[in-house]
């Protein structure tokens, strides 16, 4: 009988998978900080980061070393039970959705039916780590703060599940790698274009928004500029995170860049095919192995793809007022993505039929 | 706003023409050459004007110019200047005592403008910070001794803006 395939063999594979996925998105997270804040100085024709480590590669790595080794101060009139547990629960919940992400083909730690489901779930889950955090440090502007981001997060989270049961609807499944095989065989294939070929290409005229839109909710959902009302510098200094310091902020500052990265994740799965090629290459005859590489290598184009377009959209628009926030999820967003999801099941059953 | 504007202003963005736009710029910002220097190897530039760091000047026989005219004392907002004086042994009228502290100094330059033997001076010096606040209440000794090492610096560049004056 195959080792793998014993119970004491699947456990080992899953925590070996788990850890190369923690591993993996973890170091990933120190470089895409470091982009981040060299797009941003780019932008502002600043050299950003670059003294700690060639073109300061090792920053991160230096802020990391100077959070842990701080005191972690917890103030006097804080719960500190729920104070501790509530950047815990932000880290777990960002790491814990990495469960369903493809890479590549059967690069996955979970491959479960309902991977979306799993993913709005516990995407939910995530305010209550803002919710606790600013609640239980017992001081004015934490709570301000986390009642803003617990309402942005909860508007916005709406319209990404109105948007992804659009994508539900062209696939046909709620499973992330089938999803991504449904877009394979070239981009003309992708869900940002219709999602199956020449003849669904007009359906663009609302994926392609639905692709945008989505977007947009994703840097609500992250609470990231322009939609960083939570940690407002200006009015709120750091939000929900004012009282925290020391390894509990890191914590905050990891889940809230492994929730940002997840969402390049979704947006490259949902709508930009995932793993597979662009342009099918299938004279190339690759090795298993090697196709298994160029498939992930694709789907870190894509995720980088986004990431640059988050960190674009952070040096560039200005932030919005709480009230026009507001009013782009619930009265833009909400129509927009109910009107596309009608339109796409009329596509599904009158035109391709199903 | 009339309705057509509206409806304008509403295609353009949900077109996300503004965003579009901005993104253009801001690629174009990124590949500019940065403004970035290095600062404790680099340094940009000061004008002669520059209110850094006081210092007591002396003459070029090593007299000081200070006459305790207390003028600076007198004009100085925040009542950073104290001076005391007394006849010196020669009959000469000089300060036993002039400090500044610079905590309350606010660097405005009046005590430059009112100092008619041109004794106290901003020099360009702005990188003297220090670990206590005791080492900021500068007295006479440490402000002569600024005005003999930033010397020549600061005859430059009280030479450079004598025409603006």
């Amino acid at each position: 009988m195959n080792f793998w395939a014993t119970p004491v063999g699947w456990s080992l594979m899953t925590v070996g998978g788990v850890m190369a996925v923690t591993v993996g998105v973890l170091v990933s997270l120190a470089f895409l900080l470091l982009a981040d804040r060299k797009i941003w100085a780019g932008v502002q024709m600043r050299k950003g980061p670059n003294v700690v480590g060639p073109f300061g590669l090792m920053q991160s790595f230096a802020d990391f070393l100077k959070f842990v080794l701080k005191e972690p101060i917890i103030p006097a009139g804080a719960d500190k039970i729920v104070f501790i547990i509530a950047p815990l629960i932000t880290y777990i919940l960002a790491f814990g959705s990495w469960a369903v992400i493809p890479f590549a083909p059967g690069w996955v730690v979970s491959n479960i039916n309902v991977g979306i489901l799993y993913l709005l779930g516990v995407s939910s889950l995530g305010v209550y780590g803002v919710i606790m955090g600013g609640w239980a440090s017992n001081s004015k502007y934490p709570f301000l703060g986390a009642l803003r981001s617990a309402a942005q997060m909860v508007s916005y989270e709406v319209s990404i599940g109105l948007i992804i049961l659009t994508v539900i609807l062209l696939a046909g499944s709620m499973n992330l790698s089938t999803i991504v095989e449904h877009q394979a065989g070239g981009f003309w294939n992708w869900n940002m274009l219709g999602g199956g070929g020449w003849k669904n290409w007009p359906l663009i005229v609302v994926m392609f928004p639905m692709m945008v839109i989505f977007f947009i909710s994703a840097l609500a959902e992250t609470n990231r500029p322009p939609f960083d009302l939570s940690e407002a510098e200006s009015e709120l200094v750091a939000g929900f995170q004012v009282e925290y310091s020391s390894t509990p902020y890191l914590l905050f500052m990891i889940g809230e860049y492994a929730n940002i990265v997840l969402m390049c994740a979704m947006l490259s799965v949902l709508f930009m095919g995932g793993w597979t090629s662009p342009i099918p290459l299938p004279f190339l005859h690759l090795p298993f192995w090697l196709s298994e590489v160029v498939s992930f290598f694709w789907m870190a184009v894509k995720m980088g793809f986004w990431f640059f377009m988050f960190a674009m959209v952070k040096a560039i628009v200005p932030r919005y007022r709480y009230d026009q926030l507001m009013r782009l999820g619930w009265k833009v967003f909400l129509p927009t993505s109910l009107v596309c999801v009608v339109a796409v099941s009329a596509w599904r059953v009158f035109v391709v039929g199903s | 706003m009339a309705f057509a504007q509206r409806v304008a202003q509403a295609v353009k963005g949900a077109a996300l023409m503004d965003f579009v736009g901005a993104f253009g710029l801001a690629m174009k910002y990124m590949v500019r050459p940065k403004a970035t220097i290095y600062y404790p190897f680099e340094k940009g530039p000061l004008s002669p004007r520059f209110r850094g760091e006081h210092a007591l000047r002396r003459y070029p026989n090593g007299e000081e110019r200070c006459i305790a005219c207390k003028l600076c004392e007198a004009i100085c907002p925040a009542w950073a200047i104290t001076i005391e004086a007394e006849p010196r042994a020669d009959g000469s009228r000089r300060t036993t005592r002039y400090d500044i502290d610079m905590v309350k100094c606010i660097y405005c330059g009046l005590c430059q403008e009112a100092c008619p033997v041109d004794a106290i001076v901003e020099g360009p010096n702005y990188e003297f910070t220090v670990e206590t606040r005791e080492e900021l209440l500068y007295d006479k000794a440490k402000l002569l001794d600024n005005g003999d090492r930033w010397e020549r610096e600061i005859a430059k560049n009280l030479e450079l803006d004598a025409a603006y004056r």
